[in-house]
């Protein structure tokens, strides 16, 4: 799963460079060509590279939480048997967006979206009836973190 | 649809800021992020029927009122060798979040902190942060790290180390109560 071996001193430098700050011009992937001195077919091609490698998930916003509809973090205790076939229904909602297993009696973790409260009620209670478990919602109440994007190891 | 309301619920303590029916588009366009053309904005602006212009200065706007955090490349960090992802979880006194939250943020293996309301006896916890690594060695030296320079030793936390990712991608801000086919 580690791409990191895979990838190119251009593909590296646009991870490194433009997790923020995407140029805000008509033409933004050949502004950053220009900033990285190469022609802009190849940040395209790099970057439709790095999407097709799984590495890229898109190129584009990040919203603040709540700034643009609700969401909440959630937590489910589910018994290991079930795990899969809970984790593929809690999946195949539009509303979800992340969803993992964590180590801990609590370990399905799920963050979903909608754009009204009254819309994400209804997602976390069609996931308690189709599943017969509790979910604990933990919406998020303040954010201290800035989000520059993440710094990269590449060793 | 109105933003300016405060919901009495999830968002119940966010910042209200108002969007306008032409940023509630925009913002729908963009969600799943930009098309790798060299105009991407006209593209999308084709979408909408507004002008290339229109459309970037409205996402200018939006990134100038704090709705965008930030734009640009959106990775995968499982891809780039961080194998290991823990959600560290902590029971603060309550008059204590916001300090500690703030030391915890300056650090840049932290990539979220939140402050989110206890569950009673099942939950005690009531901030949140995000800690990535190589592996899960590595996550508990930032995580001692953490407890030394913020002063955590009497603060219980617990340590949620990740397993299987079912999925991840960008939030969609409509049509949330469908389901869709499972793609990851």
């Amino acid at each position: 799963m580690d791409h990191r071996a895979d990838l190119t001193e251009l593909e590296r430098r646009l991870l490194d460079r433009y997790q923020h700050g995407l140029p805000l011009s008509a033409t933004p992937y050949a502004d950053m060509a220009a900033a990285l001195d190469v022609p802009e077919a190849e940040v395209l091609a790099a970057l439709d590279r790095m999407q097709q490698l799984g590495v890229l998930s898109r190129v584009g916003p990040v919203f603040r939480t709540h700034a643009v509809g609700v969401s909440t973090l959630a937590a489910m205790a589910v018994p290991e048997a079930r795990l899969d076939e809970v984790a593929a229904i809690v999946t195949s909602f539009a509303a979800v967006n992340h969803n993992y297993e964590r180590e801990h009696r609590f370990n399905l973790w799920f963050v979903a979206t909608a754009a009204s409260d009254a819309e994400l009620a209804e997602v976390l209670d069609k996931i308690e009836q189709l599943t017969d478990i509790k979910v604990m919602p933990l919406p998020m109440l303040e954010d201290y973190h800035i989000d520059l994007g993440f710094t990269l190891q590449w060793t | 649809m109105d933003m300016k309301t405060t919901h009495p619920g999830f968002g119940r303590d966010a910042v209200r800021i108002p969007l306008s029916e032409l940023d509630l588009a925009v913002i729908g366009a963009i969600q799943a992020g930009l098309p790798l053309v060299s105009r991407p904005y006209a593209a999308l602006a084709a979408q909408l029927g507004i002008a290339e212009a229109a459309l970037v200065e409205r996402l200018a706007s939006l990134h100038e009122r704090g709705v965008i955090k930030r734009m640009g490349l959106v990775v995968r960090h499982r891809e780039l060798g961080y194998g290991a992802n823990a959600m560290v979880v902590w029971d603060v006194p309550d008059g204590e979040v916001a300090e500690l939250g703030r030391c915890l943020s300056k650090f840049d293996f932290v990539t979220l902190c939140y402050r989110r309301p206890r569950q009673g006896r099942d939950w005690p916890y009531n901030l949140f942060c995000m800690i990535h690594g190589q592996d899960r060695e590595e996550v508990r030296g930032k995580l001692r790290q953490l407890v030394q320079c913020c002063g955590l030793e009497d603060i219980p936390h617990t340590l949620l180390f990740s397993r299987r990712r079912f999925k991840q991608r960008g939030a969609r801000y409509r049509n949330a109560a469908e389901r869709e086919p499972v793609t990851s």
